[in-house]
C-alpha cells in the first residue's frame, strides 16, 4: 500500500504571546510545529503501515526551513519525504496551495491521500478536500477513525451529533481529525539519525504538473482585504450587595448571557 | 546531513518535553518532595537518559551539546529534574562511556541508556567534602575482588539508582594515588541507602546516605587503572560542572521568563511594571548575566568536545559564573516579584530556592575559584 501525508509547519500558536503594549502578535521565539492535525494523520499511517507494510511518503509545501518537520516525520517512521519549495509559490491561499499539492501528488503513485482536517495558522480546512478535487478521486472528510480490511478502506466520519460509516477503494484522500489518535513519542535517537542518513528532495514548480499561471499569489482568488485585532470588552458591572443577593445577580447575568 | 537543522530538531523537541512533561509536575515534586519517577521513564523512553551513550550502546547517538541543552531547558521549568538528569548522566553513564572497559560498556550503557536503570556518584564522605581526597571508605583485595567498607553522604539519585560509581582508598599509604573507583550495583550484599536529607531547594530529586558494609565488588567493576580514581573523579567532575553551569543558566533563563510575564501584566502606579526604568534596568542586568553565563557555557562544551588542556578551568568559570548568575537572577526575580515573589504560588520562590545548591554541589564556588586561579597563576 502507497500512502502519501500531507504536513504543514506552523507557529505553535498556543505558544505565541500578544504583546500588550501593540496588541499584536510576537512570533519570536515561537517554535514552529508539525501541524497537530497532521501529525495525527501522520500517526494513522504509521498504524496502517505497521498493520499492512505500506510505504509511507510525507509532502510539504513552505520555505526550506520547512524541511525540519518532514525529518520529524522521517524520525517517526515515514519513508520518503518531500518538499515544495520555489518563489513562484509565495503568497498561495488554499485554492493555489492545494493545486501546487496536487501537482506532486500526480507525479507520484498512492493508494491513500492523508491529510489533517485543517492546519492551527489558517482553521480553513479547504485543502484537503481541494487536493481530491483537482486529482478527482474520492474523500471521506472528518475521519475520526480508518481501517483497510479486505481491499477496502472503512472510516468513520464524525459530525457534531452522529457518526457515518463509510467504505471506500483506493485511490482516496481523507482528512484526519486532531484528536482521532494520540501521535508516538519520538525517540532522541531516531531524530538524531534521521538528519544523518536521511535526505528530504526538494521540489520547485518545474518538477511537477501544474499550469504555473495559477500557482502562488497570482493564482490565489483569495485577497486579505484588512486584518485587525479582536477587542473583547470586559464589562464591569461592580454592586456591593449582601452574599445571598450577589449569588443571585451573578446567576441572573449568567442566564441572561445564556452562559447557564 | 544537516548539523544545524539536527540541533533545530533537537532543541524544538526538547522544549517540547519539558514543557509539556517536566513544567506541569515542577510544583507538585518540590512540595511533596517527591522523586519524579514517571518523568524519569519518560526520559528514558525519549532516549534523553542515553542521550550522549552511541547507538551500539542503545544510546541515542547524540553530542554532549546536545545533552547540555537538555538539561539547560529541562531546569529551566524545573531544575529537579535537570539535577537527576545532569547526575545520571555526567557524573555516572558518561564516565563509564569515556573510560569503561567493553565489558562494562555492554553490561551498564544500555539499561542506562533506556531508563532501566539509573545512575549516580558517591565520592562525598562526612570528612570528604571538598577535601575530596580525605577518603575513609576502604576496598581491600581479596581474590577477584575487592571488599568496600565506608559511608558516603550528599548523593543523589540515591535509593533511586542502580548503578553507583563509588570512590575507595585501595593504598592508604599512597595518599590520593591510592584511591580507586568502582562501579557498584544497588542489589550488591551489604549495600544499603541510609538517611534522605531534608533539603532548601531541588527537593524532588533523592540525596541520601550511602553505607557499604563488606560489599564484594568484582575486579571487573573497577573503572580505569587501580589507584587512578581521583584522576576520574575529577575527571568526571570536570564534566559535570559544566552539567551544573547548564542546570544554573536553565534556572536564571527559567526565572527571567517568568519575570519578564509577570512585570508585563502587573499593574502599579496605572503603568505595567515593565515601563518602569527600575523594571527595565533589572531586566537587562538579568538578561546580560545570563547570555555571559550561556556563552562561557558554550565554551566549556567546545573545551570538552576537544579535550583541550584548558578544560578544568573553562569548565569551572562557567560553572562559577552560571551558578551565582542563577542566585543573581532568581533573586531580583523574587524582588520584582514583590510580594507574590515570596509565596509559593509563583515559581520564582522556588527557584531561588533551587539556584543556591549550584553555587554548592559538584564542588563550591570556592573549589571553582581554586581551580581558575590554579590554572592563571602557574
Amino acid at each position: 500500500m502507497k500512502i502519501i501525508v500531507c504536513i504543514k509547519q506552523v507557529p505553535n500558536t498556543t505558544e505565541i504571546k500578544i504583546d500588550p503594549v501593540t496588541g499584536t502578535l510576537n512570533r519570536e521565539g515561537a517554535v514552529s510545529i508539525m501541524n497537530p492535525d497532521d501529525k495525527v494523520g501522520l500517526e494513522f499511517a504509521l498504524c496502517l503501515k505497521d498493520a499492512h507494510q505500506a510505504h509511507i511518503t510525507v509532502v510539504s509545501m513552505g520555505p526550506p526551513q520547512a524541511k525540519k518537520v518532514l525529518y520529524e516525520a522521517l524520525a517517526m517512521g515515514a519513508d520518503r519525504a518531500m518538499l515544495l519549495t520555489d518563489r513562484l509559490f509565495a503568497g498561495s491561499d488554499s485554492l493555489a496551495t492545494s493545486l501546487t499539492l496536487a501537482g506532486l501528488l500526480k507525479t507520484l503513485e498512492y493508494d491513500l491521500i492523508i491529510t489533517g482536517r485543517q492546519a492551527i495558522d489558517g482553521d480553513t480546512a479547504q485543502v484537503g478536500p481541494q487536493i481530491a478535487e483537482h486529482l478527482d478521486i474520492p474523500q471521506i472528510s472528518y475521519v475520526n477513525s480508518l481501517k483497510f480490511e479486505d481491499g477496502y478502506f472503512i472510516a468513520v466520519r464524525q459530525f457534531e451529533d452522529r457518526y457515518q460509516t463509510l467504505k471506500a477503494t483506493a485511490p482516496l484522500l481523507v482528512t484526519i481529525l486532531g484528536d482521532a489518535a494520540k501521535p508516538r513519542s519520538l525517540h532522541v535517537g531516531r531524530l538524531i539519525e534521521a538528519t544523518e542518513t536521511e535526505s528530504v528532495e526538494l521540489k520547485g514548480a518545474s518538477d511537477i504538473i501544474v499550469d504555473t499561471t495559477k500557482l502562488g499569489l497570482k493564482g490565489s482568488p483569495t485577497k486579505v482585504k484588512s486584518t485587525w485585532n479582536k477587542v473583547v470588552d470586559k464589562q464591569k458591572n461592580l454592586l456591593e450587595v449582601e452574599p445571598r443577593e450577589a449569588v443571585k445577580a451573578i446567576i441572573d447575568t449568567m442566564k441572561k448571557r445564556h452562559i447557564i | 546531513m544537516d548539523t544545524i537543522l539536527r540541533y533545530e530538531l533537537f532543541n524544538d523537541f526538547i522544549k517540547e518535553f519539558a514543557l509539556k512533561q517536566v513544567k506541569p509536575l515542577a510544583t507538585q515534586i518540590d512540595e511533596e518532595e517527591r522523586f519524579p519517577s514517571e518523568t524519569i521513564e519518560k526520559m528514558g523512553k525519549a532516549g534523553l537518559l542515553g542521550i550522549i551513550i552511541p547507538k551500539a550502546y542503545g544510546g541515542a547517538g547524540g553530542d554532549y551539546k546536545m545533552y547540555i541543552n537538555a538539561v539547560r531547558e529541562i531546569s529551566s521549568y524545573c531544575a529537579t529534574t535537570g539535577a537527576i538528569l545532569s547526575a545520571h548522566v555526567s557524573l555516572c553513564t558518561a564516565p563509564i562511556a569515556e573510560l569503561g572497559s567493553e565489558e562494562q560498556k555492554q553490561k551498564y550503557l544500555p539499561k542506562l541508556a533506556n531508563g532501566e536503570w539509573l545512575g549516580a556518584f558517591g565520592l562525598t564522605e562526612p570528612n570528604a567534602g571538598t577535601d575530596a581526597s580525605n577518603q575513609q571508605t576502604v576496598a581491600i583485595e581479596d581474590g577477584d575482588s575487592y571488599i568496600l567498607n565506608g559511608t558516603k553522604i550528599f548523593i543523589t539519585n540515591a535509593g533511586y539508582a542502580h548503578v553507583y560509581l563509588i570512590f575507595a582508598m585501595t593504598d592508604k599509604s599512597k595518599g590520593i594515588k591510592g584511591i580507586t573507583a568502582f562501579i557498584v550495583e544497588a542489589d550488591m550484599p551489604g549495600f544499603s541507602v541510609g538517611k534522605k536529607e531534608a533539603k532548601m531547594g531541588i527537593r524532588g530529586s533523592s540525596t541520601c546516605e550511602l553505607i557499604m558494609q563488606n560489599v564484594r565488588v568484582p575486579k571487573a567493576n573497577i573503572l580505569g587503572p587501580v589507584g587512578e580514581g581521583f584522576k576520574v573523579a575529577m575527571k568526571t567532575l570536570d564534566g559535570g560542572r559544566i552539567g551544573i553551569a547548564a542546570q544554573a543558566l536553565g534556572i536564571a533563563e527559567g526565572a527571567l521568563r517568568e519575570t519578564v510575564n509577570y512585570v508585563q501584566e502587573r499593574k502599579q502606579f496605572g503603568r505595567p511594571l515593565s515601563a518602569f526604568q527600575n523594571t527595565q534596568f533589572q531586566i537587562a542586568d538579568m538578561a546580560t548575566h545570563i547570555d555571559a553565563a550561556r556563552l562561557l557555557v558554550e565554551r566549556a562544551i567546545t573545551s570538552k568536545e576537544q579535550k583541550a588542556k584548558t578544560l578544568s578551568k573553562d569548565a569551572a568559570m562557567a560553572k562559577l559564573f552560571s551558578s551565582e548568575t542563577a542566585m543573581m537572577v532568581t533573586n531580583k526575580a523574587v524582588q520584582l516579584h514583590g510580594g507574590y515573589g515570596y509565596t509559593r504560588e509563583y515559581a520564582v520562590e522556588r527557584m531561588m530556592r533551587d539556584a543556591k545548591i549550584t553555587e554548592i554541589y559538584e564542588g563550591t564556588s570556592e573549589v571553582q575559584r581554586m581551580v581558575i586561579s590554579a590554572a592563571v597563576l602557574r
